[in-house]
């Protein structure tokens, strides 16, 4: 079943992404071949295989989860778009 | 001889005998960028200021007699998605353009211990998302050998850096063939560790579980003095591995005899471009006759590699490139009035087409409705694949195959067809995928002058015997008469 741009215009809406009309043409079409391609996987036999996630077999190296003091709080809000007082600044959420 | 055609292990002889400084070394690069990278256009930044203050303090220490790493005073370019304090990070994406790290990624802070040298930050596919750095938001980089082909990507251009010998060697990072491809377009040697060897706190996630950042070097002995340098638990990292620290310049041996070498015969076939074929049933010969055993075998589920990657890369990448909203760094929108604006126009002004598209696909298939029959099934395809690849570790030291399908290919040949593009990874990713070890190492020049690379495969953590292997061969071989030739791209 070929995906829609019904579908992809859900799925940028998901992602947070706005599509103009040849966006959601272009990406429809490069969905349906890259899906179908995909759907390859199909083939294999995965009966009783369990999932891999990470490759390792010791998946975490764990530390104790104890406070750091980054250091740097100028650094990082340097970085930010909109800042005040040490805060990261956004429009007003609540009426 | 110019001071930047040495490798790093014969700069750091001439440091150590007080022949050269680190002050006339590193202007060299900054010449030599200056002459060639406006052809190439590799780097995205250059760090000349603090690289020549860097450097002179060093010859200071050197010169006053106090104890100093041998690898102080020694040039490296870094791929832009590793963090360095102060300076510009920006994934070559607009998202970045203006992201100045607020720390060292765990590679730099382990450099900066050794004192080394940065250059700049280089070229890349948006995101590390491509093969052909052509997805760059700012400019595509160009192939050292034909100026008119692509360098490869993502990891672009650290590996035009090092070939047209802008830099010594260089940083790159391989989600699913990022250092080995390019190194093998651009006729120079790249290593994927092992995932977890080597920490990526401070690289720019793209696909977590899949990425690893490595070296890009002109020979074999300067990928094991950095990734000496490199390798390591981090606690910063939870999936970088504890254990022992390794010499990797002890595998340095000229000796291959009794090795038994597979040859996948799914890589030699259908697909692979008949000169690159030859060049690497070349190689085979070349072990045979050094005394290495090598034996045709079959890594069947390896065509299915590449589906599995793109559906676990993208999925990953998705759910990583969640965190670019608008609000706490990365380009932010003029057009909104509420929060739910900023993030949507933040993202759909900020991000590339290329990223968007495998957002889309990540997002698709990770949706409810398609998790099971995608990602889950593409997680167990995974297991069947890392399972016949240890079935072949158990009768074979290495696999040999070619980096990549074809040599490098012409700028624009292939941005119309997403797909297309993605095949040109076929033969890196599934190592990405089983989380194993590979280096592509020069071998031969086409027919077109253009280089072909041979990758070696090893066990998980056993980046000894690709060494060992790598060495022999290159100690065998003439392959570094040849230097690139800048030639074509007048445009």
């Amino acid at each position: 079943m070929a995906i829609s741009k019904e579908e992809i215009i859900h799925i940028a809406k998901l992602a947070d992404l706005n599509l103009s009309e040849a966006e959601i043409e272009k990406y429809t079409k490069d969905m349906q071949e890259i899906i179908e391609f995909a759907n390859t996987i199909n083939n294999v036999n995965t009966e009783g295989m369990g999932e891999t996630i990470g490759t390792n077999e010791k998946v975490n190296v764990l530390r104790k989860d104890e406070v750091v003091e980054f250091g740097n709080r100028d650094g990082l809000l340097q970085n930010a778009p909109s800042q005040d007082e040490g805060m990261f600044r956004i429009p007003k959420v609540l009426n | 001889m110019e001071l930047y055609e040495y490798t790093v292990h014969e700069l750091i002889e001439k440091l150590e005998k007080g022949e050269i400084t680190s002050e006339t070394l590193t202007k060299s690069y900054f010449d030599r960028i200056k002459e060639k990278d406006n052809k190439v256009k590799a780097y995205v930044s250059t760090l000349e200021e603090s690289a020549m203050k860097k450097a002179k303090e060093i010859d200071e220490k050197r010169k006053e007699g106090k104890p100093v790493s041998k690898f102080a005073g020694i040039p490296i370019g870094i791929k832009d998605n590793m963090c360095i304090e102060g300076t510009k990070t920006t994934c070559s994406s607009k998202m970045l353009e203006n992201f100045v790290s607020p720390y060292n990624a765990t590679v730099i802070e382990k450099l900066n211990k050794e004192d080394l040298v940065y250059l700049g930050k280089l070229n890349m596919d948006e995101f590390a998302m491509g093969g052909s750095t052509e997805h760059s938001a700012f400019f595509k980089t160009h192939n050292p050998w034909d100026l008119e082909r692509v360098p490869g990507g993502s990891s672009g251009g650290s590996a035009a850096a090092v070939s047209a010998e802008m830099a010594p060697w260089t940083l790159g990072s391989d989600t699913g063939g990022s250092i080995r491809q390019p190194a093998s377009l651009c006729g120079v040697v790249g290593l994927k560790p092992t995932y977890g060897l080597v920490s990526r706190y401070g690289l720019v996630a793209f696909a977590s579980s899949l990425d690893q950042i490595g070296p890009i070097t002109k020979d074999v002995t300067d990928s094991a003095l950095l990734l000496n340098l490199i390798a390591g638990h981090d606690e910063k990292d939870s999936t970088s591995m504890d254990m022992e620290k390794k010499d990797y310049t002890l595998s340095l041996v000229n000796d291959v005899k009794g090795m038994k070498i597979g040859l996948p015969k799914e890589y030699i076939g259908e697909g692979i471009n008949e000169e690159v074929k030859q060049a690497i049933l070349n190689v085979a010969k070349k072990y045979e006759e050094l005394g290495a055993t090598v034996e045709e075998c079959s890594l069947d589920v390896g065509k299915y590699a590449t589906a599995v990657y793109y559906i676990i890369a993208c999925a990953e990448a998705s759910s990583n490139l969640g965190r670019f909203d608008g609000i706490r760094y990365g380009y932010r929108t003029e057009k909104y009035d509420n929060l739910k604006d900023i993030y949507r126009n933040s993202r759909s002004e900020g991000f590339g087409p290329e990223v968007k598209r495998r957002i889309i696909l990540g997002t698709y298939v990770l949706s409810s409705g398609y998790y099971d029959a995608y990602y889950k099934k593409a997680q167990k395809v995974r297991t069947v694949i890392k399972n016949a690849y240890d079935e072949l570790f158990k009768k074979y030291d290495l696999l040999l195959t070619p980096t990549s399908p074809t040599t490098a290919f012409k700028i624009g040949e292939k941005t119309s067809n997403p797909l297309e593009m993605y095949l040109a990874d076929i033969c890196t990713v599934p190592v990405n995928i089983g989380g194993l070890p590979g280096m592509s190492i020069p071998c031969a020049l086409d027919s077109k002058g253009l280089p072909i690379g041979f990758q070696l495969i090893g066990k998980a953590f056993d980046e000894e015997t690709i060494f060992r292997a790598a060495y022999t061969y290159e100690q065998n071989s003439n392959f570094k008469e040849n230097k690139p030739t800048f030639k074509g791209g007048d445009n």
